[in-house]
């Protein structure tokens, strides 16, 4: 672990820390959503013509299905980073 | 970065799918050569869609008080190039299209654009660009940082055309700048984290795997 890595380490982590951890800056939703509801700030009369055909029918099922989709990549990266010779 | 089902009206919709559309098809072709040509490759593959399915799985807390996505398309940007990458991006966003309702089917081609070719060609230029002098965990770094902002930059412009504030070009961007201020602070430092992340990863891969990622073009 050289000097760099360390130090690029410690500026993630501060990159996600600090602002997390600072009271009040914000409500945490998604910036996605912020930019959905722009769109009605800026053509009030728009409609979307077409809806999700499923829809996660709770907050706890979406958050398992995005855990999923984080453990189905993990498992590939750990499976395929653990070090074994490829030659 | 996900524009959400029924978000862009049908004629923006349909020209983002005809434009991502050739691109896709590019990069399933360069993928069957890829399986054809040898399982190393293969697998490189399968690591490159992985990191794409954990990174944007997150939403990471920003500076501005919301959270936002990771792309996760720096790591198979400079695997792969950007046509590999669109179709990459394709799965993932089809992933969360069904099964999260982020995104939708009918924005699919829009946020392809975005996340799977402009975002990953800006990336791509930017690693090509620095790489000689930087090296290849460095430039991953470079071309993740620039693949992840870059493609909020997309968004926005997306949705400045589709909703202009005003008559002509000075509406459009006008909105697109709107749309910007949304998503390019917030992102910026998401971005940097991403990058730091991307470049950790390829620093273990050409550890572990010198000889395929020599073969890749990225060996140290």
């Amino acid at each position: 672990m050289n000097r760099l890595a360390l130090l690029a380490a410690a500026g993630v982590l501060t990159l996600l820390l600090i602002p997390v951890l600072t009271p009040g800056i914000g409500a945490w939703g998604g910036a996605d959503g912020a930019g959905m509801a722009m769109i009605d700030a800026h053509q009030p009369s728009y409609e979307p013509w077409f809806t999700s055909i499923w829809t996660p029918p709770s907050g706890e099922i979406e958050s398992v299905l995005f855990s999923l989709q984080a453990a189905i990549g993990g498992g590939i990266i750990g499976y395929l980073l653990r070090g074994s010779p490829d030659a | 970065m996900h524009i959400a089902e029924g978000f862009l009206p049908p004629l923006w919709a349909a020209a983002w799918a005809l434009f991502a559309a050739p691109f896709v098809a590019y990069g399933t072709y360069r993928v069957a050569t890829y399986v054809r040509q040898s399982p190393e490759r293969m697998a490189m593959l399968a690591l490159a869609g992985a990191f794409m399915f954990v990174l944007s799985a997150m939403k990471l807390p920003s500076v501005t008080g919301s959270t936002s996505h990771p792309t996760g398309t720096g790591l198979a940007v400079v695997l792969f190039g950007p046509g590999v990458t669109a179709v990459l991006s394709t799965i993932v966003l089809v992933y969360q299209a069904l099964l999260l309702a982020h995104g939708g089917i009918t924005t699919l081609g829009a946020n392809v654009a975005s996340m799977g070719i402009i975002g990953p060609a800006i990336g791509w230029l930017g690693y090509t660009a620095v790489r000689g002098r930087t090296g290849v965990v460095k430039g991953t770094f470079v071309a993740t940082v620039l693949a992840d902002w870059s493609t909020y930059i997309v968004t926005s412009v997306q949705l400045g055309a589709a909703f202009p504030t005003g008559e002509g070009i000075g509406g459009v961007i006008a909105a697109a700048g709107n749309f910007a201020a949304v998503f390019a602070v917030t992102q910026l430092p998401i971005a940097v984290v991403e990058g730091v992340i991307a470049a950790a990863v390829i620093k273990q891969l050409i550890a572990v795997k010198p000889v395929i990622t020599a073969k890749l073009g990225v060996g140290a």
